[in-house]
């Protein structure tokens, strides 16, 4: 089994309001040197069966037309190895 | 005679029932349409109403995009069925791809509920023709993702095309670019706008202004060429 990791990152000329409060709040929190920060989203799909080549251009697919709006935002999809459960 | 006029119910809407009045008080018939149906019962015209369908889940409208109704909506609204989104209605159309752009958080991160002077930018949709340019109105606005973006070269376009439907008018409540309200698509049919007609049409009730009232009334004489 494998784990599929899709990130969803607003595109760099939105303005992200989010991550703007969360930089501001940084001082506050004794948090010096980040000059920016922003807010984005994570989804862990745990695929059944192998991620081959034709399972990852459906998630590809998956990402553009739903998981992400294109629109305002990118995406990337990477394969994260899952560390077998203790036997 | 007169037209049937469809209001979608998504789980989580809550602006159906007002739509549903608002309709019937400009002469229409409303006939209610539900989320799982395909079979949108040969109404002559189509409203997404405002709330929250499926909890914003993702994003605004990004679920309900999918859902089996949307689909018959959108192969329609493409031929020429006339629809208006409101509020949630006008994130969904973005997320269908009926309209350009998208909806994002209002940049001030509050949910804003407030009388909103608009700006009737075009008079020639399907659902603005009682209006004339030009004309101010206010209605009332409720959103917490009412921020509408699209790339420069869109908004140029949008522009040029008269296709700003509707503009706010001396305070932006959330960030819009271009302090776009509303916009439509090329052939007119497909209009969507964050404000929300369906609660001022009776002067009994808010701010005792009836001027959402057009919207239902101008796609009533579109429809029976009255």
């Amino acid at each position: 089994m494998a784990r599929v990791v899709v990130d969803v990152m607003l595109k760099p000329e939105i303005l992200d309001p989010q991550g703007q409060a969360v930089h501001r709040a940084l001082p506050r929190l004794g948090f010096e040197g980040i000059s920016d920060v922003r807010q984005g989203k994570r989804f862990e799909l745990e695929v059944d069966g192998p991620v081959d080549e034709a399972a990852l251009a459906r998630i590809h697919d998956l990402a553009e037309s739903f998981l992400a709006n294109t629109v305002i935002e990118d995406f990337t999809v990477k394969v994260e190895e899952v560390a077998e459960a203790a036997k | 005679m007169t037209a049937r006029i469809g209001v979608v119910t998504f789980p989580g809407s809550l602006d159906d029932r007002d739509t549903q009045r608002a309709i019937r008080l400009a002469g229409a018939e409303p006939v209610a349409l539900w989320h799982k149906d395909k079979d949108l019962k040969q109404v002559d015209a189509v409203v997404l109403p405002g709330g929250f369908s499926y909890g914003d889940y993702l994003r605004a409208g990004a679920i309900s995009r999918f859902s089996p109704v949307m689909g018959t909506v959108i192969e329609q609204a493409k031929s020429g069925l006339p629809v208006l989104g409101i509020c949630n209605g006008f994130q969904v159309l973005t997320e269908a791809h009926l309209l350009p752009g998208a909806m994002l958080g209002n940049d001030h991160l509050h949910f804003i509920c407030r009388d909103q002077k608009l700006r009737v930018e075009n008079a020639e949709t399907s659902w603005t023709g009682d209006y004339t340019a030009g004309q101010e109105i206010h209605i009332p606005l409720k959103n917490m993702d009412g921020r509408y973006v699209a790339d420069e070269y869109t908004l140029d376009k949008l522009e040029a095309e008269g296709r700003v439907a509707f503009r706010y008018v001396d305070f932006n409540p959330n960030g819009s670019l271009r302090d776009i309200a509303g916009i439509t698509n090329e052939a007119g049919n497909v209009v969507g706008l964050m404000p929300h007609p369906e609660h001022a049409v009776e002067p009994l009730i808010g701010s005792g202004r009836t001027d959402g009232l057009p919207f239902f009334t101008s796609i009533l004489k579109k429809l029976v060429g009255a």
